[in-house]
């Protein structure tokens, strides 16, 4: 599954996530990471069993964590089937089979949102 | 020889013995049969595409109000049409933005409403006259109100099109899509093997005239389309159709994110069998049609080449750039392509579409220049200042403070003992060590990264690139990155507040 780590400011120097996994020796896989001057936020894969004791262990340390359980909408009547969105995606949700239909694997999706704005007819969103 | 005319395979047509086939399914029946045989076997194969065509939209006559108004200015749901074309006549161009929306809302997202049979909010001004004395007009209606709607496309249907790449390490948004960092994507457009154009790139059979699919109808092609440039093999062609008729199936509106509002077009050619040579034709495949990629983040007129590629390569989901596999976005669909390729079987299968002998053919021997610009266009060099003073990185916090106030320069560029630019350091930088009290050296206070220009750029790329950064100076620097001046936004104004 695939999980939200959101780091604010405060603690955005302390090495939260390499104490986490030291602690639970849960490998967490960072699928994106993103750092700016207000709050850190990391994507990563872990197994579904895993989640409680990695979120404790993270949030115990002034983390916070959400599950990443609502992946990308796709809008079939929106859609034209270009496949623009296939080239920006960077987990290989969106792909073509061999008669040109577009196929949307949302258990791959971390929900960037990159093909959001690819997207020439507004058929992929996400829920806020 | 196989030598056939229009009128004896709209015979066919009508008595149902015509034989009809997709572009798709001509690439193998040619290989079989050979041209002749193909020639012989096949009447119409039939073609189609459906993607971004910006260059489009639709002539409206609203009818004469009461009193009668001349509109001067009219907006459609807040996106203004033109109308110098008398007095209730419009034409809704499909990359016109809304006023109040933005790029979320256009003239193709007007066409595509009015298709729809939503209503629309009609707003006119003019100055009132002897003849048209109303002065303002508002009113809500629906297609079915209109007299005409008639889609007119002055460029649709390039016959091919260059697939677009980044080499920079920024996002680009473009009519292309958005391009990642670093060769990071490909995005193309067109049909490939069902490209109208492409199966008839001498223009045998196409002309003025030519009956065609279009939006889900029937419609015309007008003749050639702006920026015809033949000679290069980048056809276009101008068509035109009863939006009454069309379905919004096959005419979609779209925004691409930073760049705007486009329509997304269905058309299709039947391209008739009159003899081997155009038979041959029709057998092009993917693999036969080679376009470029081009880098999309060099921006000019003429971007650099990145390679050459086949559509069946573009298709294949990845191309090779610099040795590494970079993944390929089509913004055209090939299903829906397909889609329109095999209604128009169907429709001439069924005896309910005939061929037209096209009244002109389309120039074959036509270039598209480049605009004729007879005002200078100032390049960086001919605006920066040249005796710009820069600061070493080892310098103190003092002295760069001394040096602003002196040479009353706001920014200065840091650099090493040859000149090499390594960072940038402003008044405000001083005013905030100073409030910070950390008196020490430039280095540590420094921008590091740095936004530059170069002295042969465009003063209109080197504004963008300030505004995009929101930055107020840029050094300009060789390719060595020696500091060789600045420019800076308040030289931008003067040079433009000259003009003016």
């Amino acid at each position: 599954m695939k999980i939200r780590i959101i780091i604010n400011r405060d603690i955005v120097t302390k090495p939260i996530l390499a104490e986490a996994i030291i602690e639970t020796g849960i490998p967490l896989n960072i699928a994106q990471a993103h750092f700016d001057s207000t709050t850190g936020e990391i994507i990563a894969d872990i197994e579904d069993t895993e989640y409680r004791m990695i979120k404790n262990a993270l949030v115990s340390r002034g983390a916070e964590v959400l599950r990443l359980d609502t992946p990308i909408n796709w809008d079939e009547e929106e859609c034209v089937e270009c496949g623009g969105c296939i080239s920006v995606c960077p987990t290989k949700v969106f792909s073509m089979d061999e008669e040109w239909n577009l196929k949307v694997d949302t258990t791959k999706c971390i929900q960037c949102g990159t093909c959001i704005e690819m997207c020439p007819h507004d058929a992929l969103s996400l829920d806020v | 020889m196989v030598n056939k005319s229009i009128s004896e395979i709209n015979n066919r047509i009508k008595d149902g013995s015509v034989n009809v086939v997709t572009a798709e399914e001509m690439v193998g029946i040619v290989a079989e049969l050979g041209a002749q045989g193909a020639a012989r076997e096949v009447d119409v194969v039939t073609t189609g595409t459906f993607g971004a065509m910006c260059s489009s939209g639709v002539f409206l006559n609203f009818g004469h109000a009461e009193p009668p108004i001349k509109m001067q200015k009219v907006w459609l749901n807040d996106v203004e049409a033109y109308t110098g074309v008398a007095a209730v006549d419009a034409y809704i161009g499909a990359t016109q933005v809304s006023e109040t929306l933005g790029m979320e809302y256009g003239g193709a997202h007007v066409i595509e409403d009015l298709i729809r049979g939503n209503t629309i909010d009609v707003h006119a001004i003019s100055p009132g006259t002897d003849c048209y004395p109303r002065k303002i007009l508002d009113t809500t209606l629906d297609i079915n109100d209109l007299n005409q709607a008639i889609m007119l496309n002055p460029r649709n249907a390039y016959q091919k099109y260059n697939a677009a790449t980044n080499s920079t390490s920024q996002k680009l948004y473009t009519y292309m899509g958005s391009l990642m960092p670093n060769y990071g994507n490909v995005t193309y457009s067109g049909a490939g093997v069902l490209s109208p154009l492409s199966n008839d790139p001498e223009y045998r059979t196409i002309g003025t005239g030519t009956r065609i699919f279009l939006g889900g109808t029937q419609g015309y092609i007008v003749g050639q389309g702006t920026q015809h440039s033949s000679k290069s093999g980048f056809g276009t062609l101008m068509l035109q159709g009863d939006l009454k008729e069309m379905d919004a199936e096959f005419v979609r509106a779209s925004t691409f994110t930073g760049y705007g509002v486009s329509l997304y077009v269905g058309m299709g050619i039947p391209i008739p069998i009159l003899d081997e040579k155009v038979a041959l034709a029709t057998a092009v495949s993917d693999a036969d049609i080679i376009t470029q990629v081009m880098d999309y983040g060099i921006p000019t007129r003429d971007r650099p080449v990145v390679r050459g590629v086949t559509y069946e390569e573009l298709r294949s989901g990845s191309i090779e750039i610099k040795g590494r596999e970079v993944t390929t976005s089509s913004l055209s669909s090939f299903k829906r392509s397909r889609q329109i390729a095999g209604i128009l079987k169907d429709w001439i299968s069924h005896g309910e579409f005939f061929l037209s002998q096209p009244a002109e053919r389309l120039p074959s021997d036509t270039v598209s220049k480049p605009m004729k610009q007879t005002r200078g266009t100032a390049m960086v060099r001919d605006i920066m200042a040249k005796d710009v003073m820069t600061i070493h990185k080892n310098a103190s916090v003092f002295d760069a403070a001394k040096m602003i106030m002196d040479v009353s320069f706001n920014h200065l560029p840091v650099v090493t003992e040859n000149n090499i630019l390594v960072g940038i350091i402003t008044a405000w930088d001083i005013s905030k060590a100073v409030a910070q009290n950390t008196f020490d050296l430039v280095e540590n206070i420094m921008t590091r990264k740095v936004i530059t220009a170069t002295d042969t750029e465009q003063v209109t790329i080197a504004a963008r690139r300030l505004e995009q950064h929101g930055v107020s100076a840029m050094p300009v620097v060789d390719e060595q990155h020696h500091v060789i001046g600045i420019i800076t936004s308040d030289d931008i104004s003067m040079l433009f507040a000259r003009r003016n």
